[in-house]
């Protein structure tokens, strides 16, 4: 297992702002992780928790604020070399590539690592050849760890909506990442799914020597596994702490259930 | 891998068969068969190269005309003989250099690849911008692409003789050239779709948002796929302006784009086999229902002959496939040696149960 040092801390936001035309999605935030934590984002619905995630991942560039990955200021680059920088996400929709097999969504994740040229792929040279055998190899064996070896050749599309999930970590897992942003993993599974996915969460974590960040609306889940939970409204951070202490903190519940007297 | 390496032997075996029979069809076919196939093999190029992204990478293009215009007036320009060249060019001389010299016939290869090359370029310099952009910018950036290549051969005189164009290119395109190309461009198309840079251009085709978010260089991928098209478009280009001896800009207008266009979305946008397939279907049926054109007596009935009919049937026949089979014919089912070993291997145990039944019930 990786040694989880006190200050290392994997990924700052440092008081990042985004504007959309006149709305402020996410407001002043900051937010440090440190390696080897499993940090939950929750919030009620259009807080701007996949916002953040956004940031993070490169899909928006904030307007003011700076996103900063194991000491790297990645603010402001494109997403394929954020994931390359070891940063790799799930989303909230599943977005699988539906026309491929389970494998090759897989192997799509390890071309940005892949050293052979165009050429050499396209005349079939012998250092293409290996290193798609070595590729494969890896897959598989990344397929055989999350339980989905025996749908390798099957497409994508046609797995059921839980593996499909389950496809879109391992697809996340094979970039390589050195932190995971999961965007609402338990979203439309059902308790006995959700049991087995905090525990796969957990697993994974162990194994690849994860740092995780997630967005969740099972509060079942996210307080049962997150160490630390930080909680936005309206783009801004309203509370942090400990899942007991979130619980107990008026601020969520107001947010969560509307003001007294309101 | 073992496998690989079966696959490689039987690849080189049906190449070698190919030609054998090629060589038969040379010696024993007359002129217009021959010439059915080998506009059939220049099809299959520029259609394979086209699905390439259309298909595969799932941008829309419409430029493959102006690509193939290109490579077919660079290749022109290269073989057409210096004799020619004085004779063709009456109204303006021929710019410099291109007025001081012809390639021999054993170079026609290295102008039909230059061809090649100028329709990569071209493919570099619509691409860079257009891919710049999300969207749906490509099919108006190229189909203005097409156009201007259009307006340059008909003004830019001394280059291209304008609107009379050139003839008396000397007939090189064999079939031996036509069906090679064919080969090396079906064989690289097909690498390259089942390359790691190929799951690249099919995962953007499934969804960008999530290739990019998987580390895939979303512009230099659609960058690859474009350039090999032009690349390919450009030889095409090349090939047929040697099969058809002239060249003008009428020949490489947007009907260029739309006969491919209907060539790949019959066969199956993303199948390489539907796009050989239907390459060389389109040629023999655009030969074939020059009878609809033809003026037709049916007893007292006087049909006059229309041409353009055979665009008509066409039409109708894509309409009909969007109808009924909206995947094309093959979807995006590719013929492989796996399934071809996986049908024979079906094939013989179903033999060897029926031997069986029988020996038990004698």
């Amino acid at each position: 297992m990786q040694a989880r040092t006190e200050n290392g801390v994997v990924l700052t936001l440092d008081h990042v702002t985004i504007k959309f035309g006149g709305l402020v999605a996410v407001n002043d935030f900051s937010l440090d992780i440190r390696k080897g934590e499993l940090v939950g984002l929750i919030g009620p619905n259009g807080a701007g928790k996949t916002t953040v995630f956004n940031i993070v991942t490169g899909q928006y560039t904030p307007t003011s604020g700076r996103v900063i990955f194991e000491g790297r200021d990645i603010t402001g680059w494109r997403p394929d070399l954020i994931a390359a920088a070891g940063i790799a996400r799930t989303f909230q929709n599943v977005r699988l590539f539906t026309g491929l097999t389970v494998l090759d969504n897989v192997l799509v994740s390890q071309h940005l690592r892949l050293k052979s040229s165009f050429l050499s792929a396209a005349f079939q040279l012998s250092d293409y050849v290996k290193e798609d055998e070595d590729g494969r190899a890896r897959g598989m064996d990344l397929l055989e760890r999350v339980g989905l070896a025996s749908l390798a050749k099957e497409q994508a599309g046609s797995l059921p909506y839980g593996q499909q999930r389950r496809l879109e970590i391992a697809r996340a897992l094979a970039t390589n990442p050195r932190l995971l942003l999961l965007d609402e993993p338990a979203a439309g599974m059902n308790p006995e799914e959700t049991t087995q996915l905090m525990k796969f969460i957990c697993r994974i974590r162990d194994e690849f020597g994860l740092t995780i960040f997630l967005i969740e609306h099972d509060m079942r889940l996210v307080m049962g596994i997150c160490e630390r939970i930080r909680v936005i409204d309206y783009g801004v951070s309203i509370a942090e702490g400990t899942p007991q202490e979130i619980q107990s903190n008026p601020r969520v519940i107001a947010a969560y259930l509307g003001e007294e007297g309101d | 891998m073992e496998r690989r390496r079966l696959h490689l032997v039987l690849t080189l075996a049906l190449i070698a068969v190919l030609f054998l029979a090629l060589w038969w069809a040379n010696t024993h076919l007359g002129e217009f068969p021959l010439r059915v196939a080998r506009t059939g093999a220049i099809y299959v190029v520029a259609a394979v190269a086209y699905n390439l992204v259309n298909g595969i990478t799932g941008q829309f293009s419409l430029g493959p005309n102006g690509f193939m215009a290109l490579g077919g007036y660079t290749t022109a320009l290269l073989v057409l003989p210096l004799q020619q060249k004085q004779f063709v060019w009456f109204l303006e001389p021929l710019m410099w250099p291109f007025n001081s010299f012809s390639f021999p016939g054993y170079l026609f290869g290295l102008a039909v690849l230059l061809g090649g090359v100028m329709g990569a370029l071209g493919a570099l310099l619509v691409g860079i911008p257009s891919f710049r952009l999300r969207g749906d910018y490509l099919a108006i950036a190229t189909f203005g692409f097409g156009e201007i290549i259009f307006v340059l051969a008909n003004n830019l005189i001394p280059l291209t003789n304008g609107p009379l164009g050139m003839k008396g290119i000397p007939e090189y395109a064999n079939v031996y050239w036509c069906f090679g190309a064919a080969i090396v461009a079906t064989l690289v198309v097909s690498n390259i779709a089942n390359s790691s840079y190929g799951r690249a251009m099919k995962a953007i085709r499934d969804d960008e948002i999530a290739a990019e978010a998987m580390g895939v260089n979303v512009f230099r991928t659609k960058m690859l796929a474009f350039v090999t098209s032009g690349f390919f478009g450009g030889v095409a280009g090349g090939l047929l302006v040697s099969l058809i001896t002239t060249i003008s800009p009428t020949l490489f207008t947007f009907g260029m784009t739309f006969n491919l266009l209907i060539i790949i979305v019959l066969g199956g946008l993303g199948s390489i086999t539907g796009s050989v397939i239907t390459g060389f279907g389109f040629a023999l049926m655009s030969e074939l229902l020059r009878v609809v054109e033809a003026p037709i007596n049916i007893g007292p009935i006087h049909i006059p002959g229309v041409p353009g009919m055979r665009m008509v049937v066409f039409s109708v026949l894509l309409i009909l496939l969007m109808i009924f089979y909206r995947r094309g014919l093959f979807g995006q089912f590719e013929l492989s040696w796996d399934w071809v070993l996986s049908v024979l291997r079906v094939t013989r145990g179903v033999r060897e149960c029926k031997r069986e039944r029988k020996t038990e019930s004698s």
